[in-house]
């Protein structure tokens, strides 16, 4: 009778210690997206990207034989949960945190994976977010001020156009992305011959057209919001526009597509993600994720799937689980495709924690976005 | 030169559109002594119910007959009953700062019901250009202008050439006049509000392939309206379409000639020297307001 108790707790001892083993043999993932509120498409597409590299990566047996286990929390789309869900997450001593997308989102939790020394992969463009010496901080898309370049240089040597006209919107976007392409478009030898602001909402493009038509750029360069962008396409139909219409991302998406009609056709964009790429990867991952969620797959699902590839390839150069040493060995690397099939594409992470890596020009053709060209990879030339 | 042309041109069919408006807000005043700063969004909503019937696979005329029909209950009734008529007995600030808030209610309300985002919107016009002289015409361009001068025209010559229009404007004038001469006093009024439903609805048909069917379009073509109608004189049918035209025309000259960034000052500028020089508007005649 009296040994019972000691046995029993014994047990439930060496049951806890047991359970805590197998705790520790599971590497924790922090997943903070927006799943509801205005980035709930992003969020949770990019949700969804990573739960299908972490079952991928669980099935062929974990990272270094742990196995993955994600902890998936909604920020509803605002920046003060986010904070908070980044905190409890840290607290719970998770070995990365991957999200949230929005940038207003990342720039306040940031502070507290930094604070954790917790290796944390977002989806947002800002540029600012690399821009402030946070060592644990890496992106898994390009920003306005990588992306520039990309854009200036396909002006200058593939439609060896020498002058452009910029119209752009007068905003936080149209600005960072006008003052990047302008610095980016002086470098590659492209002369700017009309900078054109246009408002927010603006609705008449007939003006900014007509200033773009009588500075005779080889070329239009094309940086608004959504709607105006449709609107300035259909504007530059109208006066009859025929020299190559070039924009990023935005200017063919296909909310742009829709609203502009006819006049989106032949508008060539480029665009750092894309499920249409022609890359054989990119194709297993586009129809792997069709068959297990029932819809295509948007940027945001590629970046959320990447980014768990990237941390493996990290852990497994480091060879053990540790933060600090993870997040070194991330700054700097590059991480080819053929040997870890889940980057879909060779990628380099710098010293800021953005990356560089091939891109896509995409040309609209009868309502639809097509691919025309691969870029390299800036750093190549 | 052809330069300036297209800019007028397009700076034209804007202007149409903005008197259509304008020509809402001076009837109203006219009929009731309603200021109704809610006329952007009258704009609005009718955009969006002739989305709903088009997505229902109506053609774009009969969604646009069905609209009327809804707008003229909605819009011309229900706004006439429900805030007019209770409000007018207290003078015009209840009511000024009731339609502000109508305002507010119907973007929130489109947003919450319709999301944020902008929808693509057919155009009543076949998508055509014509080039005269260097100068690039759309046919919704020159058709907007038409279809605006047209209602405008239209609606003055209802006012004053029959019955109808004619016991209107005499309710305009002097109300305790028109009842003692047998004139049904607030049928006129109903039917003052009524055409502004109507008109509203046909704004909504010209302004909304190109300023695409969202929550928040009404708004600046509220205070573009208000201002043309201020501009024009506020008290003149034929003023509505001479201040839209104008704010049309300047705002495109000044977003090219002078900046973009000035592009909405400009309205903002001439409404304010047409207050100080003519305060009755360009053709507004002083009339003393019955006490």
């Amino acid at each position: 009778m009296q040994k019972t108790p000691f046995i029993a707790t014994t047990l439930a001892l060496v049951c806890a210690s047991l359970a805590a083993t197998a705790q520790a043999q599971n590497i924790k993932i922090a997943v903070l997206q927006e799943l509801s509120g205005a980035g709930a498409t992003a969020g949770t597409n990019a949700k969804n990207g990573v739960e299908m590299a972490v079952k991928e990566i669980n099935a062929a047996g974990g990272i270094l034989g742990k196995k993955i286990e994600t902890l998936v929390n909604d920020t509803q789309s605002n920046p003060g949960v986010a904070k908070g869900l980044a905190t409890k997450a840290v607290d719970d001593g998770v070995f990365a945190v991957i999200g949230p997308t929005f940038s207003g989102s990342v720039l306040v939790s940031m502070a507290e994976t930094k604070r954790a020394e917790t290796p944390n992969f977002t989806g947002a463009e800002a540029a600012s977010i690399t821009q402030q010496g946070n060592p644990y901080i890496f992106r898994t898309s390009f920003t306005q001020t990588n992306s520039m370049p990309k854009v200036a240089r396909y002006i200058a040597t593939n439609l060896k156009a020498k002058t452009v006209a910029v119209i752009f919107v007068n905003n936080d976007f149209g600005k960072g992305g006008r003052d990047a392409f302008n610095k980016a478009a002086e470098a590659a030898g492209v002369k700017v011959v009309a900078d054109i602001s246009t408002d927010s909402g603006q609705v008449d493009f007939s003006a900014p057209v007509l200033k773009a038509k009588q500075s005779n750029p080889d070329a239009v360069f094309v940086y608004t919001n959504e709607e105006e962008s449709a609107r300035a396409l259909r504007e530059l139909r109208k006066q009859g526009w025929s020299k190559p219409i070039v924009g990023e991302t935005t200017l063919t998406g296909q909310k742009v597509i829709d609203l502009a009609g006819e006049a989106a056709n032949g508008a060539i964009a480029h665009v750092g993600l894309t499920v249409d790429a022609p890359l054989p990867l990119m194709l297993k991952f586009k129809a792997k994720f069709f068959q297990d969620y029932k819809y295509i797959s948007d940027h945001n699902g590629i970046k959320g799937y990447t980014a768990v590839y990237m941390l493996k390839a990290a852990i497994e150069k480091v060879g053990k689980l540790d933060r600090v040493a993870v997040a070194k060995a991330l700054h700097g690397m590059t991480i080819l495709a053929a040997k870890e099939p889940g980057v879909l594409m060779d990628v380099s992470i710098d010293a800021n924690g953005d990356l560089d890596r091939e891109s896509f020009i995409v040309e609209v053709k009868n309502g639809k976005q097509e691919v025309k060209e691969t870029l390299p990879p800036l750093a190549k030339k | 030169m052809t330069d300036f042309l297209q800019l007028l041109l397009s700076g034209m069919a804007t202007g149409g559109i903005y008197a259509i408006a304008a020509l809402g807000f001076t009837l109203l005043w006219q009929a009731s002594g309603t200021i109704n700063f809610a006329q952007g969004e009258f704009v609005m909503l009718p955009a969006f119910v002739m989305l709903a019937f088009i997505t229902l696979g109506m053609p774009l005329l009969l969604a646009f007959g069905l609209t009327c029909f809804v707008a003229v209950v909605v819009l011309g009734y229900g706004f006439k009953r429900g805030i007019a008529d209770p409000l007018l007995k207290f003078g015009m600030m209840p009511i000024v700062v009731a339609t502000i808030g109508l305002a507010i209610a119907m973007r929130n309300g489109v947003r919450a019901g319709y999301s944020a985002e902008a929808h693509p919107f057919p155009s009543l016009f076949a998508d055509k250009l014509f080039n005269v002289g260097g100068v690039t015409v759309t046919l919704s361009d020159v058709g907007t202008l038409a279809f605006a001068l047209l209602l405008v025209l239209g609606t003055q010559a209802f006012l004053s050439k029959t019955v109808t229009g004619r016991a209107m404007q005499a309710v305009a004038q002097n109300t305790d006049s028109a009842t003692v001469l047998g004139i049904d006093v607030p049928r006129m009024i109903f039917y003052t509000f009524a055409i502004n439903a109507l008109l509203a609805c046909a704004a909504a048909l010209l302004v909304t392939p190109t300023y695409l069917a969202k929550f928040d379009m009404g708004e600046s073509l509220g205070n573009k309206a208000f201002f043309a109608a201020i501009i024009g004189g506020f008290n003149n049918s034929r003023g509505a379409l001479l201040g839209g035209l104008i704010v049309g025309v300047a705002e495109n000259l000044a977003a090219a000639y002078i900046s973009p960034t000035y592009k909405d000052a400009v309205a903002l500028v001439i409404f304010m020297l047409v207050i100080l020089f003519k305060p009755q508007g360009l053709l507004g005649k002083k009339v003393e307001r019955k006490v």
